[in-house]
């Protein structure tokens, strides 16, 4: 821990240290708002959510428990989600995490991925429930969400990839 | 790889609370996220303002793509046409003969048509589109099928307003930014559209489905009148959709209801038109107000007919400009 702050003074700026993963997590929220194709049904993976469970996964330390709170409103407003939704999962997923994390010892490559995978088909089934339970109902049957849980769970390595390069060019 | 320590401050006390304090933030934080739903579910305009700041940025960007995209999308369409050439080209010829005599017809209705109107002293019903603009992206990762149309309140367009496209109906405006609106498609499940078989009258609700396709219920429902292939148009009841515009056509009937696909595909429509709910439009022209009402649900069979042409006819002048 001390070296890696000794080595920071070099030459990051600490906003790009501490922002980067943030603004990543937000732009993966944004992204799915950006693709230029009117779906008819959930297609595109949930990549604000899997890049903030990449983060988590990849950098315990990095971000308190809250942090699934601002980003979670953020990726509310983005992808048009009753606001509160992804705000509550996404922290509920951390805290789960975070308490697991406790237990595990050693943790691999394999293990995340699993993690991330359960997290992943739990909270688009939790946030369909919470739609579905809304007055005025809505969301459509569950099985519709298997095509994007699939595809998110197969693209995961992806964005955990992505996000250890973008680690590597955060941290000096 | 073995766990870093942080998580575990060990004696230090102040880092113990810290841990404790982020846990109880988190806890209570989720907690009025829970609320949060609640509130936000029954209205799902809300944060109309951030969501539309959101937008503006994002609107630039697929709007450049969403042209390109559709290029690429038609690709199939235009190769399959070049392809089929030359027997398209004799059906359609066989078409056009069979129309003809129809148009002439139906030529003669809307002159019937435009002079009883003006027998019955009834205003046309122009200048009901409010703007006209491309649907740019949409809520692809969500459950919920919201599209993103690049025209907003600048324009006019507001919150409730019906959007339609040339093949037939889109959905409605839930909220509407600067230069941004999103629309409640047809077939997301909380679009619930009062609606006709354009046959015969009989009225109908049709409710998204969420995958595509809506479903239709007759309202007078003994056994289920419906048959695949036949055409909804909007009744007009409810006061938001003017009567008489193409929703969907069935495809299947399952028990009850019928699935029905919408005429207008959200992914190909290129132009979409905001109108003027049908109420706000209707309290411009006082006189026309019941009689208009009149048209949609109750009328004869005949009547229907009548209205539908004379609504065509009143709809090309309309719809010019914008394309």
């Amino acid at each position: 821990m001390k070296s890696r702050y000794a080595r920071m003074s070099q030459s990051r700026s600490p906003l790009r240290i501490r922002a980067t993963p943030v603004i990543t997590v937000m732009l993966g929220s944004l992204l799915p708002a950006m693709i230029p194709v009117v779906s008819l049904s959930p297609t595109t993976p949930p990549l604000g959510l899997m890049l903030l469970l990449a983060w988590r996964l990849l950098r315990p330390e990095l971000w308190p428990l809250w942090i699934g709170l601002p980003l979670g409103f953020f990726d509310d407003i983005a992808t048009g989600h009753p606001v509160g939704t992804a705000m509550c999962l996404w922290t509920l997923a951390l805290v789960v995490i975070d308490s697991i994390s406790v237990r595990l010892i050693w943790r691999d490559y394999a293990q995340d991925w699993l993690i991330a995978s359960i997290a992943i088909i739990a909270i688009l089934a939790m946030s369909w429930l919470l739609m579905h339970l809304a007055p005025g109902g809505g969301g459509g049957p569950l099985d519709r969400l298997w095509p994007q849980a699939l595809l998110s769970i197969m693209s995961f390595p992806l964005v955990a990839r992505l996000c250890a390069r973008l680690d590597r060019w955060r941290l000096p | 790889m073995a766990p870093p320590r942080k998580r575990r401050p060990g004696y230090d006390r102040k880092a113990q609370y810290g841990l404790f304090a982020s846990y109880v933030i988190a806890i209570t934080g989720a907690l009025a996220a829970l609320l949060l739903v609640v509130v936000s579910a029954a209205d799902p305009a809300g944060f109309a303002v951030l969501r539309a700041g959101v937008a503006e940025v994002t609107r630039p960007v697929s709007g450049t793509l969403r042209s390109m995209v559709l290029t690429i999308g038609n690709l199939d369409e235009i190769v399959g046409s070049y392809i089929n050439a030359g027997t398209q080209n004799i059906t359609l010829r066989r078409q056009v003969e069979t129309t003809r005599t129809k148009l002439i017809e139906a030529d003669a209705i809307r002159q019937e048509n435009i002079r009883l109107k003006s027998l019955l002293h009834l205003a046309d019903e122009e200048g009901d589109v409010v703007a006209s603009g491309r649907l740019v992206s949409s809520s692809s990762s969500s459950s919920r099928r919201i599209a993103r149309l690049d025209v907003g309140s600048r324009s006019g367009v507001q919150t409730g307003m019906p959007v339609r496209a040339a093949e037939g109906l889109v959905g409605r405006v839930l909220w509407a930014g600067l230069n941004t609106a999103d629309i409640l498609l047809l077939v997301d499940s909380e679009n619930v559209v009062p609606v006709r078989r354009a046959k015969d009258n009989i009225p109908g609700i049709s409710r998204g489905l969420d995958d595509g396709t809506v479903e239709i219920r007759a309202l007078n429902a003994e056994r289920n009148p419906f048959r695949p292939g036949d055409i909804f148009v909007t009744s007009g009841i409810g006061g938001i959709y003017r009567p008489n515009i193409p929703v969907a056509v069935v495809a299947r009937v399952v028990g009850e209801r019928a699935i029905a696909i919408p005429l207008a595909n959200p992914g190909r429509v290129e132009l979409a038109i905001v109108q003027r709910t049908f109420q706000s439009a209707e309290a411009r022209a006082p006189d026309a107000a019941t009689d208009a009402a009149g048209h949609g649900g109750t009328g004869a069979s005949t009547g229907g007919a009548g209205t539908a042409t004379g609504n065509a006819a009143t709809q090309p002048p309309a719809g010019a400009p914008a394309e």
